[in-house]
């Protein structure tokens, strides 16, 4: 019976977080566009496996991602291995984005900026190794940041004063790398990260945190999905530079 | 119906191809390097289970009913006969846009409250944090910092202004903030920007973006349509570190008053 009830106080509290988009999109279809809603039928159940997909996910989050996160933080932790903490944080990192439909999607507008710029060939040929190219790049970018964030963890240094100096590297960057790429390289920080990603590298950051004595969960181990976040845009306008 | 459960099928599918990448780099780390058991192994496999088929569900029920909504409404809103109100050969300005900038507030605030990465940070930041942190706190922080973020970014689309202009202000804007924010929350305002453009936002502002770059006159959407992702992920660090320094003033306002 309480389980029960929690059941339906999850599938509640995911319905509450959904209510927003519900009712922006109602609201500018009916009063501003002043169009009926199409399909009302296929739209309920969207919402309905919307709703218990984000249910399972949490649930699956409290039992599986942040558990093993955290397990193999200690684990990495106790057994000492710096080395091969570092090639975990950087396999991580690079095979989690490698895969990525957001950056498969952005990777091949981003040939088609470069093609139309007249920056390669437009052909079937170039877009596709272009988009690779950039593809690669990104996953190499974002393996970096986490075997960056994973080691600043492990010093305890202050996480302001690298991201200075990566706000820095895109600055510079900017000033160098050609116009046409520019968006793209500031967009793509945006979409490395995704959801199976980002609970997963947290739980590592916090757990090494927590594992590691002298260094505060909240102050340390946090910041790894910034470093996720910015280096891409330093290495993609570098890709535009060099291709 | 059947075509939803196809694409349901479909939908599954290709999380486990993200799924597994991930798996691989974990299972493989734990037994040739770590070489210990997994504690709670059955569990962390379920987990993992619910995870797969939770966003199997979650994509497919977005692509069914909000995506196309969305999409063709961030169209419509940015045609150049409705933000005119009649068929008129005058030149649009940039506040004629007032529903476009509206829209993108809005739908910047929505998604991310149901952006399940942000999700996760928010509810590990107050286990971590003990409570400190309230889920929703930080969740309508992000929210509002995104809102006002591709709202800005939407502004920049319209009016043709260069993209780092407003990256570069961002961040010295962030830096000075750094300065005086608590030290506590520094590191979850810096990642707060990199979680909150995933699975929900991204496809509904990067046709908001595309169909503004292409329907303003002199845009090209190759060009223009880009940079709102970029937005959505800085204005989110500011939000959050100012945030952190309100509640900081208020707690000590609170505590030097006579009263307390």
């Amino acid at each position: 019976m309480n389980s029960l009830k929690a059941v339906w106080g999850a599938l509640f509290e995911s319905l509450r977080d959904l209510l927003p988009i519900i009712l922006v999109i109602g609201f500018f279809q009916l009063a501003v566009l002043q169009q009926p809603i199409p399909n009302f039928g296929e739209i309920a159940v969207g919402i309905a496996l919307v709703v218990v997909g984000l249910t399972l996910f949490v649930q699956g989050l409290n039992m599986g991602l942040f558990p093993i996160g955290e397990a193999m933080a200690h684990a990495f932790a106790s057994k000492g291995n710096v080395f091969w903490l570092l090639c975990f944080a950087f396999a991580l990192g690079f095979g989690t984005t490698i895969a990525e439909p957001a950056l498969i999607a952005v990777a091949e507008e981003a040939a088609l900026v470069a093609a139309s710029g007249g920056m390669i060939a437009n052909t079937a040929e170039s877009l596709e190794s272009y988009a690779d190219g950039l593809r690669y790049t990104v996953a190499l970018s974002v393996g970096i940041a986490i075997v960056i964030g994973v080691f600043r963890i492990i010093m305890g240094w202050p996480i302001q004063y690298l991201i200075v100096v990566g706000y820095i590297g895109v600055v510079v960057m900017t000033v160098f790398a050609p116009a046409e790429i520019i968006g793209i390289a500031y967009d793509s920080g945006g979409v490395t990260t995704s959801t199976i990603t980002v609970p997963l590298v947290t739980a590592l950051g916090v757990g090494l945190a927590n594992s590691i004595k002298g260094r505060n969960p909240m102050v340390d181990g946090f910041g790894l999905i910034a470093f996720a976040s910015l280096t891409p845009m330093i290495f993609v306008m570098g890709y535009g530079m060099l291709v | 119906m059947m075509h939803i459960l196809h694409d349901l099928v479909y939908a599954i599918i290709s999380t486990i191809w993200d799924l597994l990448p991930i798996a691989m780099v974990i299972f493989g780390f734990q037994l040739f390097i770590l070489r210990k058991p997994i504690p709670n192994l059955k569990r962390i496999l379920a987990g993992f289970l619910l995870v797969l088929l939770g966003l199997g569900f979650f994509l497919e029920g977005l692509q069914a009913a909000l995506f196309p909504l969305g999409k063709l409404m961030a169209y419509q809103l940015t045609d150049p006969s409705f933000i005119a109100g009649e068929p008129t050969a005058r030149v649009l300005q940039w506040s004629d846009y007032y529903w476009v900038y509206l829209f993108a507030f809005a739908i910047g605030f929505s998604t991310t409250i149901a952006e399940p990465s942000l999700l996760a940070v928010a509810i590990k930041a107050n286990q971590v944090s003990a409570g400190a942190i309230g889920t929703w706190g930080l969740r309508i922080a992000v929210a509002i910092g995104v809102a006002v973020g591709i709202a800005l970014g939407v502004y920049r689309i319209i009016s043709g202004t260069p993209l780092y202009w407003y990256i570069i202000t961002g961040y010295v804007f962030v830096l000075v903030q750094t300065l005086f924010a608590p030290r506590m929350i520094i590191a979850l305002a810096y990642d707060s920007g990199g979680v909150t453009t995933s699975t929900v936002t991204v496809p509904l502002v990067a046709a908001l973006g595309l169909g503004l770059a292409g329907t303003v006159p002199g845009r090209n959407p190759l060009l223009d349509g880009f940079g709102l992702i970029a937005f959505a992920s800085l204005f989110p660090i500011i939000s959050v570190l100012g945030y952190a320094q309100l509640s900081a003033w208020n707690s000590r306002r609170g505590r030097n008053s006579p009263n307390q």
